[in-house]
């Protein structure tokens, strides 16, 4: 389909941008960038599990992240631990039974620093149709949630009194963050995806004064970064994922002189 | 027009337990359309968490909950907003429901708050938000209202309208309404059933009743059950249907 490997990354980028933008958002009014960042760990234990039973990496990932999601819940429900410290032990301990897997499966070559921080060389056409299939199946089901989900963001009473039924969006909204997780592995890497998330999202937020800018602010910060960190990547060799990373971070920067701009302005 | 057709919500016998301790329990009662249901009683007594069965808020409770009605309006004792979230008082109108633009507007007009239709929801202070938080229960035109303390921050002349406000639109959209209030003056004039509870209840009937009993007395005080005497007062003539007076 693209024969040259920067277009693939470039394509595989923005399809990635338009969906970390809307759920970026959610992440963060919900404070679950560490949930995340826990489902995130776990994928590495995806990937080796795909390999040593010859399955396909992104279905692989997106059904242990969910498992990993799904026995948080349990923990949480189960023991007096509080949230942050469960999510910090399964992080670790994914990671750390993922990186062990590795080091059984002599007999195949793992790319680790491609897996952490993402490859643009590793990008191949069936991957553009996971991630543009995948991302169009996620921004569909998140538009079909968005009513429940963003009510009960706000307050999960209303929602639940008016008859939203919040927790059914919430478990949703859950197998979501995997599946991105999932779609975008590959190109951003499994160590800044929520970085992903939640950079263009924060920048978003200083720039908006309403839910719909702010999801329309993040998707166009995560282009941009996806544009300028490819570019840039192409141009000093740098590692992909940390490049788009960088380059979102550079945009919050920016975005912070606004703030600076209208709060001058009201005083 | 007690007939079965018009309760909107029943309760049969609720209770919930927290920690091994009863917040409420026994609790039954109904609301009707058109109807002015008040709960009261002192802080602790159950009275939010009995809203809250009500709404289906709670699942993990004893006795039967019956709801006739999807279109409920609910307004919180308490909410808190995360400010990370920018939001308008309009996008707030919207949260539960698709409105158009004119309903959101009449709504806004009534509760007096329409010119804060674009500002943020971070700015508004105490008494402004508890108005846009009626607003928003009151737009949808729904069948069941729950307002737990809904005048709570406002000032003393608002909050006079407001509870007028309130009355009136019951009246009007015809709606039962299950209201939470500290206000034994208004409770006593607006409503048309009073259900004392103090983890369970205590009393419940007209607000006439209610003030009359002893268990009312313990809990208020000597002072409130008199509060009812300034309204009460004796009729000596009745009114036919058009208004005219006829001599008893």
């Amino acid at each position: 389909m693209f024969d040259d490997f920067f277009i693939r990354a470039l394509v595989a980028g923005i399809g990635i941008a338009f969906v970390t933008g809307p759920l970026g958002c959610f992440v963060v009014w919900r404070r679950l960038s560490y949930f995340g960042d826990t489902l995130a760990h776990s994928a590495l234990l995806g990937v080796t599990i795909a390999y040593t039973l010859e399955f396909n990496i992104a279905v692989s990932i997106f059904i242990t992240s969910s498992i990993i999601a799904l026995i948080l819940v349990k923990l949480e429900k189960k023991t007096n631990l509080p949230g942050d410290a469960l999510l910090g032990l399964l992080a670790h301990s994914s990671l750390a039974v993922g990186l062990v897997a590795i080091g059984f499966l002599t007999f195949i070559r793992f790319d680790i620093m491609g897996l952490l921080f993402g490859d643009i060389l590793a990008v191949t056409n069936d991957d553009l149709l996971t991630i543009w299939i995948g991302g169009a199946l996620i921004l569909l089901v998140l538009k079909l949630i968005w009513k429940p989900l963003f009510a009960s963001t706000v307050n999960y009473e209303l929602a639940e009194a008016e008859g939203l039924n919040p927790d059914r969006a919430k478990a949703i909204f859950t197998i979501l963050i995997a599946a991105i997780i999932a779609i975008s592995i590959k190109m951003v890497g499994l160590l800044l995806i929520t970085g992903m998330l939640i950079i263009p999202t924060a920048m978003a937020r200083n720039l908006s004064d309403n839910p719909q800018k702010m999801v329309i602010f993040s998707i166009i910060g995560g282009l941009l970064s996806v544009f300028i960190g490819l570019f840039s990547s192409l141009e000093f060799n740098t590692p992909s994922g940390p490049s788009i990373v960088a380059a979102a971070l550079v945009l919050f920067i920016f975005s912070l002189f606004k703030i600076k701009q209208t709060i001058q302005l009201k005083n | 027009m007690s007939t079965e057709n018009n309760i909107l919500v029943k309760l049969n016998g609720v209770g919930l337990k927290q920690n091994e301790k009863w917040l409420v329990k026994g609790v039954s009662l109904k609301v009707e359309k058109g109807k002015i249901v008040t709960l009261i009683g002192p802080n602790g007594s159950g009275k939010s968490t009995t809203a809250k069965i009500a709404l289906g808020i709670y699942k993990n409770i004893e006795g039967q909950v019956e709801k006739f009605t999807n279109n409920i309006g609910y307004v919180p004792q308490k909410i808190s907003i995360d400010w990370t979230l920018p939001l308008r008082v309009k996008d707030f109108m919207l949260l539960t429901d698709n409105l158009k633009d004119d309903a959101l507007d009449e709504a806004l007009t009534l509760t007096g708050v329409k010119h804060l239709k674009d500002k943020n929801l971070g700015n508004l202070s105490g008494g402004e938000f508890q108005r846009v938080l009626l607003a928003r229960a009151i737009s949808k035109k729904p069948e069941l209202l729950v307002l737990d303390e809904p005048v709570q921050g406002v000032d003393f002349t608002g909050e006079i309208a407001l509870y007028e406000l309130i009355k009136k639109i019951s009246e009007k959209i015809n709606c039962g309404i299950l209201l939470i209030s500290h206000d034994l003056h208004t409770v006593m004039t607006a409503t048309d059933h009073v259900v004392c509870l103090n983890g369970h209840v205590c009393c419940s009937g007209s607000p006439k009743d209610v003030a009359r009993n002893n268990e009312y007395k313990a809990l208020f005080g000597e002072q409130a059950s008199q509060t009812l005497s300034v309204y009460e007062h004796k009729h000596d003539h009745e009114h036919s249907n058009d208004g005219e007076i006829k001599k008893n």
